[in-house]
């Protein structure tokens, strides 16, 4: 299953890249690879902006817009302001987690 | 096990100055929590049914939980799975002794929603292991990694709490891949000396995971979508609409039955009846069909998916089954308008139950999709409005 093409807000500088590889190691899509002892992008659009490989690249070679990919987070936070979380709180019946 | 809640009891007796009740002043450290689970639960309750005993350990007592499931521990899932119930299912956060763990042992960490708990211990079965629960707020580990709640500071501030550095000798710790959307690996290991290991997505693979020396393939690391996953998630997705379904329900039967002298009940009933149907109908297609079907209607984007299945529905009730709809082509053009924009909305909302989804794609989404909802809800309140004004020969 895949979700809409370009438009994740991933970004990748490899030039900064050690070769840690953790960010092979978080992402729950295999949206990284390693090649030649450096991270490379397979395919991107299959990233679902979690946020996970940037949060664990001590190097800063990654950037995304990390959130969740919800409806009802996404319209409450349109609705009220705030960042858009996964609404469980307040949100009787209504949540996604 | 008696002999060890005997044991228990007798240390915090001492411990509490010889005191009849052992529930003296708390001690420090990880003793806490074999002592209030084992001791002194909450008044008038017993221990949990997945708490064996109390494990020794170099920080004092663990309690001990068994991989085995109750029968009351698979109706937590289905209550989990169905209602809101899942809010209060928790367990208490701490270290916890998984058969018989030494210092050489592995810690994995877990959240302390009881279902994400329960499923570790069961697919730790037969293996020895510490088991280190954050306090997510009842959370499940991906959900909770968004909020931050399964994050760097909590397991900090956890595996401080247990003395983990005492329990074991080693110094790796197993946390699981989807926990990494909230726990930096690197600024864990600066604070407690702990190196991180993101083990596998689902807790299945977890001793095929140790046994190859935490390494995973491919497919450990890959979140899928299987159908039994995305059917267990369509109670929570019908829940809700159900909820709100008797307002619906009340606003049809307004609409059919209002007449200039009143409310007309036989009328209300006669001519309100399809339309209640069709937004079973819609519900059923846009919180059902489509999360059950997802890779087989066509399109990514879900709003038009449950509009695929929305309309397909209608066709079927309205040309196949032949359900007649009262008050000719303006009532027909209203019920083809509204009910799938209902059935894409509710496939919408699915979007934060998948596994696959990002946040600038449902964006996207929602700005074509919410503008027409509203218009086609408003289209199809004039409609149904010129019916009625038709109906009481107004125009």
């Amino acid at each position: 299953m895949r979700y809409l093409a370009n438009v994740t807000t991933l970004d990748y500088r490899a030039e900064k890249c050690a070769g840690c590889g953790r960010c092979v190691e978080v992402c729950p899509h295999g949206v990284f690879a390693m090649q030649e002892k450096r991270a490379v992008l397979t395919d991107r659009d299959r990233c679902m902006e979690c946020g996970a490989c940037a949060m664990n690249c001590e190097f800063g070679a990654i950037t995304v817009s990390a959130g969740v990919g919800c409806a009802s987070a996404i319209i409450n936070s349109m609705v009220y302001g705030g960042p858009p979380t996964c609404g469980c709180e307040g949100t009787a019946g209504g949540g996604c987690c | 096990m008696q002999q060890k809640l005997t044991l228990i009891t007798k240390e915090q007796k001492a411990a509490a100055g010889g005191n009849a009740s052992c529930c003296g002043p708390a001690a420090a450290g990880s003793r806490d929590l074999a002592r209030d689970l084992l001791c002194c639960p909450q008044a008038g309750t017993a221990a949990p049914s997945w708490v064996t005993g109390a494990a020794p350990s170099p920080a004092g007592a663990v309690p001990r939980i068994s991989s085995a499931w109750t029968a009351a521990d698979a109706w937590g899932m289905v209550r989990s799975r169905t209602g809101a119930y899942r809010m209060r299912s928790t367990v208490p956060p701490g270290l916890y002794a998984l058969g018989e763990p030494g210092r050489d042992s592995d810690v994995l960490v877990t959240a302390n929603y009881k279902l994400s708990f329960d499923i570790l211990r069961r697919e730790l079965r037969g293996l020895a292991a510490w088991v280190l629960v954050l306090d997510t707020k009842g959370i499940n580990v991906w959900c909770a990694a968004g909020k931050g709640t399964f994050g760097t500071d909590e397991l900090v501030r956890r595996i401080t709490e247990a003395r983990l550095s005492e329990v074991v000798s080693h110094r790796r710790i197993i946390v699981p891949q989807l926990g990494a959307v909230g726990v930096r690996a690197g600024d864990v290991q600066k604070s407690t000396g702990f190196r991180i290991s993101f083990g596998p997505v689902e807790a299945r693979d977890i001793p095929a995971y140790i046994s190859a020396g935490y390494t995973k393939t491919a497919a450990m690391g890959t979140i899928r979508f299987p159908l039994l996953d995305r059917l267990v998630l369509t109670p929570m997705e019908l829940n809700p609409a159900i909820k709100k379904f008797p307002w619906f329900a009340a606003a049809v039967l307004l609409i059919f039955g209002l007449q200039p002298t009143g409310v007309l009940f036989q009328e209300a009933l006669r001519n309100g009846l399809p339309f209640l149907l069709l937004g079973l109908a819609a519900v059923l297609s846009g919180a059902f069909l489509t999360p059950v079907l997802l890779p087989f209607v066509p399109f990514r984007s879900f709003a038009i998916k449950g509009w695929i299945t929305g309309m397909l529905s209608v066709l079927a009730l309205h040309r196949g089954a032949g359900m007649h709809l009262p008050g000719g082509a303006v009532v027909v053009a209203a019920a083809y308008l509204f009910f799938p924009a209902m059935s894409s909305y509710l496939a919408l909302q699915f979007t934060g139950s998948t596994t696959y989804t990002g946040m600038t794609g449902v964006k996207k989404e929602l700005k074509y999709a919410v503008p027409a909802y509203l218009g086609a809800a408003g289209l199809s309140a004039v409609l149904l409005l010129v019916f009625k004004l038709k109906e009481w020969r107004l125009v």
